[in-house]
Order: structure tokens, then sequence, then C-alpha cells
């Protein structure tokens, strides 16, 4: 999945200062006048995240951020500014926002705690996962596991399985996964990928083995049963 | 990558709750070496290397300095599946260097290393499949000849049930580890067991036959069975051996293939045995390398004696498998001779050595012997210019010694060490004074 890299500001006309913090720190960013163009102008992979100004109609704010954060495919970091004379509307509102700045703020700061929002959603918080047919790969820790039970790989065992596993039903050539997987560091040719192939059959064991396809004179595929050809 | 990679394993480690990193190397003989590190020292040592005093080990002295350092391959990284949950460990293989960072000459790894290198720079990748042998007894009794399961009635199941079930757990551990096997079976010798490997890289074949062995011996101690890898335990039965199944890509082609010729062997194919053949004498101290090993080279047992070579006679040095139909890459060549107690490292570096001095100077490969050399008398042999493999370890070193060919493939340090070691366990073994004598001569005499 792409990853997203733009912010959606509330509300359309963002205060200078705003506009001007988030052009410095080199955010990518479109502001909106209300969730329904959130969701039209929204890029294919997401909203990285919102800036949601309260101070200036706290209602319409606090509806807007409501809307983003309840709909599927909900904004993950969310970022309120707010008055002081408004702290008390964040009561019982923990789960709509990520975190907040008090207006009016000082540029270092809202821009040391947006690197701080956005790098709490890449790290541990949301690891992202490949899953396929009991398969999960971590790809935050490394850690692969089959059904349950972890699967012990090599390196380059884990980026083959995670490659193939990223793009099930794909059949690649021995040639585009050696270029793929391995990069220019290897000898020893498409074999090679014969090699790891097999080792990670071996460690799937006799039933799953399966799961990685010969297809061939071709090369590989993943994730195909002999249900779905 | 070799960053990625270390952060890979440093990862894992992490994840998985390891709580002790065997570092593992191998010495002259062939005996696994290891020490164990906590997993906080193991940053360390992925960067760094650990220095530890190689004077203790085997082939690995020298005269300035003793100490060496051990730098672990990350992408031999495993976890030991055999070890319960609790107490998760891991092996890594190293590198041993000098403690300038060149490569140690006394370590087997680095020797195999250097050659694959020079068979690279040729554009030779060589590969192989070993078919290991090996026997399940009894726990032995010191001087008392091994007793194997099958005859033992020492278990509650039927003694058939207990090596097949060893065997099968060997397998699961061998695969869970990443060395995959393409056959296994109870072999024709009482208690003796098969296991053959899928082929890979020469190095990573080495790494593997060390690995299998440390396994097969542990499933076995966990039921309290003795596991050995010794050429010939048994009198009058078959041996053990270790049939390498041998062939040289050159990128993604079979160099050993030849569509046109009548076996399908390529003339780099034929120069090859050619070369494996002249020097065959020459390096059977390396892939022979026990006192006992020369009790399995004898007649009627299915080990080679004479050098040559046939299709489907298994009573020569080299035989060649007729592949099946349409598979190029299944071409190749089995090397009879070397058994399961030699150090693969040293064993995989002088036959490709040899192999591929045929190679390079176009050796002229030999007609087929397809009779049964075994009913051949020393004269009608002769006719046919096939001598035999050394008949001792003592005439083995002897033909060692005077081998360029062997020097260079080992490197001195260790080329004069193993002769060193070897001709003393020889001497060794001449003051005994055997059973077979006391039988033969002592009432006689």
């Amino acid at each position: 999945m792409p990853t997203s890299d733009t912010i959606v500001v509330f509300p359309g006309t963002p205060s200078p200062d705003l506009a001007r913090t988030l052009d410095l720190g080199g955010y990518r960013w479109k502001a909106v006048s209300g969730a329904d163009e959130a969701s039209k102008v929204e890029p294919q992979a997401g909203w990285m995240g919102a800036i949601v100004a309260c101070d200036e109609d706290a209602e319409a704010a606090w509806a807007f951020v409501r809307t983003i954060r309840k709909r599927d495919n909900a904004v993950s970091s969310v970022m309120v500014m707010i008055s002081g004379a408004q702290l008390s509307d964040l009561e019982l509102r923990d789960d709509l926002f990520d975190d907040f700045c008090l207006t009016p703020f000082h540029p270092r700061e809202l821009e040391a705690r947006l690197r701080h929002m956005f790098s709490a959603t890449e790290g541990g918080a949301r690891p992202e996962l490949v899953e396929h047919s009991g398969l999960v790969l971590n790809l935050e820790t490394y850690q692969a596991s089959f059904n349950g039970h972890a699967l012990d790989l090599t390196f380059m065992e884990y980026e083959l399985l995670k490659f193939l596993a990223q793009n099930p039903g794909k059949v690649f050539s021995r040639e585009m996964l050696l270029s793929r997987v391995w990069g220019y560091e290897y000898y020893g040719g498409a074999r090679t990928v014969d090699v790891h192939v097999r080792r990670l059959r071996a460690k799937l064991g006799e039933e799953h083995a399966n799961l990685i396809q010969t297809v061939r004179s071709v090369g590989y595929r993943f994730g195909q049963g002999r249900w779905s050809n | 990558m070799l960053d990625q990679h270390r952060e890979y394993v440093l990862r894992t480690v992490e994840e998985r709750g390891v709580r002790l990193v065997r570092l593992w190397f191998t010495d002259v003989l062939g005996t696994l070496k290891s020490f164990a590190i906590t997993p906080a020292e193991l940053e360390n040592a992925l960067n760094d290397g650990m220095t530890f005093d190689g004077s203790s080990i085997d082939g690995y002295s020298r005269i300035q300095e003793s100490d060496v350092l051990a730098i672990p391959d990350p992408n031999t990284f495993e976890l030991l599946p055999w070890v319960d949950n609790k107490n998760t460990e891991a092996r890594v293989i190293c590198d041993v260097r000098s403690l300038d960072g060149s490569a140690f000459e006394g370590d087997p790894r680095q020797v195999l290393k250097r050659n694959l290198d020079a068979a690279r720079a040729a554009g030779f990748e060589f590969l192989i499949a070993p078919d290991m042998e090996y026997f399940y007894f009894e726990p032995p009794v010191r001087g008392q000849v091994p007793v194997p399961l099958d005859e033992g009635g020492f278990f509650d199941l039927t003694t058939t049930d207990v090596a097949s079930s060893l065997r099968g757990e060997t397998i699961r551990t061998l695969e869970a580890m990443g060395i995959p096997v393409e056959y296994s079976f109870h072999e024709d010798a009482p208690s003796q067991q098969e296991i053959d490997l899928r082929h890979t890289d020469a190095l990573t074949m080495a790494d593997s036959v060390m690995t299998f062995r440390m396994i097969v011996k542990e499933i076995a101690a966990m039921k309290n069975v003795h596991a050995t890898f010794m050429p010939k335990p048994l009198e009058g039965v078959q041996g053990s051996g270790m049939h390498l199944h041998l062939s040289l890509f050159k990128g993604d082609e079979n160099a050993f293939y030849d569509e046109k010729d009548p076996n399908n062997l390529s003339p780099i194919a034929k120069s090859f045995m050619a070369g494996l053949l002249r020097h065959a004498a020459e390096i059977t101290a390396v892939t022979n390398q026990t006192v006992n090993s020369y009790k399995r080279l004898v007649p009627g047992f299915e080990a080679p004696i004479h050098v040559s070579w046939a299709r489907n006679n298994r009573s020569g040095l080299i035989r060649v498998p007729i592949p099946k139909r349409g598979n190029p890459s299944a071409t190749r060549i089995e090397y009879r001779s070397p058994d399961p107690a030699c150090n693969p490292y040293l064993a995989f570096s002088v036959i490709l050595a040899a192999g591929l001095k045929g190679v390079r100077e176009g050796y002229q490969l030999a007609p087929e012997a397809d009779a049964n050399l075994f009913e051949m008398d020393d004269a009608s042999l002769e006719k046919l210019g096939i001598t035999q493999l050394p008949q001792s370890l003592n005439d083995a070193l002897k033909v060692m010694e005077g081998s360029e060919l062997v020097r260079e493939a080992l490197g001195e340090h260790i080329f004069e060490w193993f002769l060193r070691n070897k001709r003393h366990e020889w001497r060794e073994y001449k003051t005994q004074v055997t059973p077979y004598e006391l039988t033969r001569y002592l009432k006689s005499l």
C-alpha cells in the first residue's frame, strides 16, 4: 500500500501562521471546508493526518473531526488547535484526536508536535502486517508466523517471502525475483532463487509447501492454491 | 545489504527472546567448535568479531600469536529447533580471521571460500548434493563392538520404528533449519541410515554438512541412541560413505550438460572428471582422513577401490547417473569415495581443485570402465590403465605429501599441519596389537 504524504487542514482558510508553519516544515497539505470536501479531494493513499483549528467555529470543527475519525478508513493522526478558554472541550473526546496545540501557537512547538505525532503512527503503534492464508509477516519486527506458529527465517528467506506475499497471485520469473529481492549483490544466478524457495518450502512444512507454486518454465507464484486456478 | 542483514539478526534475537547465541566454526579435522555469547554481545560480534584463543583448536595454532577473530556470517543465523522454547538458542557460523582482519589460513571455511573464489573467477559455481550415511547404535561401551538398534531389543517399540522415528525427527529438524532433504531410507547394513540432501552451492553445503552431523547426533542422543559417522563401524557389512553429486554451473547453464553428447556430458564435465580421476589418489587423505576410512574402501561393499568411471556401474570411483530426459540441470557426476567423517570444507576444496585443474589444462577422459572391476585381475586392470585408490591412511599421506595441487588448495598452514597430525595418527595406529593378530597368531606361532 502506498504511503500518503498529504495532511488535510480544516477550515478552508487556515490562518497565515498555520499555513507558513506547515510550508516551512516541508509538509504537503490541503485545506478543506468540510468533511465532504475532505473525502472528495482525498488522495488515493488517504490522508497522512489532519490539523483542525477549533478556535473559529468550534462546533463545525469538532463535527469535522468526528466525521473523519469515525468513517471507514479513519484518519489516524489528528491534531486539534485550540485556545486556552476551550480546553474543557477536550474532555471525553480523547478518542477523536491524537494531540493538541494551544493557540496562539509557537511555530517550533507545532512542528515538534507534528513530528512526534507522525513518527508515533509510523513506528510501533501500528506495525505494517502482510497477511495471507495464515501467513503473517510483521514488517516492522521482521517476524514471520504461520497459523500462529513462529517461522524462523534467514534474512534472504524473509525478504523473498515478503516480496512474494506482498504480490500474491502474480507470477515472477527467477530473474525478476533476483533483481527485486537480491538486488545486485548476488552471484550464482537464478538458481539462488530456486535454492531459497526450496528452503522456504522446507520451513513452511509439507502441507503448506504449495503456498509457493512453481509455474513451469516461468517462475514462481505465491498463494494461489489449486482451488483458485 | 550487510547492515540490513545484521539488523535483521539483532531484531530476531530480540523478538524471539533468544537467550544464547552459539558461534560455530570448524577445526582442521572437521570437528564443530562453538562458544556461546549473550545477545548483548552479539551486536559487537557482528560488527567487530569476537577474539578467542586459537591455540586450543586443532590446526589453529601458530607461532607468533594465538588470538584470532570469529566473525559471524549473518546469513547463517538460525534458531536451534531442538532447544526448548524457554531457553531459545541460536547459532551463527563464523569466518575466522586474523586480528588484522585478513582471512585466517587455519580456518577450513576460509580455505573453501578461497577455492570457490578461484572457480568463480573462471566463471563457475560449484554445486554439491551429498548422500549422508550413518549408523544408529546403543550407547557405546569402550572397546566393545557397537550394538545396532535392530539387534538390541533395547526398546519397547519394534526397533525399526525407533530408527525410522529418529530419522523422521531428524528430517523435520533439518528442514526447520533450512536444509532440504531429497530422500531418506534405511540402508543395507543393520541400523544404517541414509539421508540425501538437495543440492546447493558448495559453501552452504559444507555448512549444512556440519549442521547435519550435529543434528543427527543431538536428536539421537535425546533418545539415548548413539549416532555415528565412523566410516566402517562394523566388520562384514557396508560402511558409511558420503557420495557427492557434483556439477558446475556457468550463469544459469549447467556447464556439465551437452545435448549432443550420447551421455549428455559436456567437454567441461569430461575434463573435470579426468582431473578428479588423475588426482584422486592425492586428495584421498583429505576425503578419507581416518585410519578407519580405509577399512571401508575394500572390495565387496559397494565402496570404490578403482580409479575409474562408469555410467551405472557402482564399482567405479565416479558414476555418471543417467539424467531424466529434458532436465539438463540434473546432469551431474557422483564422486563415491568420500566418507562422512571428513572435513567437508577441505574435501570440497580439494575435489574442486582437482576437477578444475582438469578443465583448465584440458585433460582427456579415459574410456568408461563398464565391466565389474572387482572381478578383474591385476594384469587386466593394468592393461586398461586402471589404478587403485590408496590402501591405507599411510599410503594416502605419502601421495598427498608430494601433491602441489593439494598444497595449493589447502594452503601451506593446513597442508603442513594436516600431514603432521595424520602421520602421528598413523604411527599411533601402527603400534596397536589388534584382536585379529591375537586370534590369528597367538596359538599358531
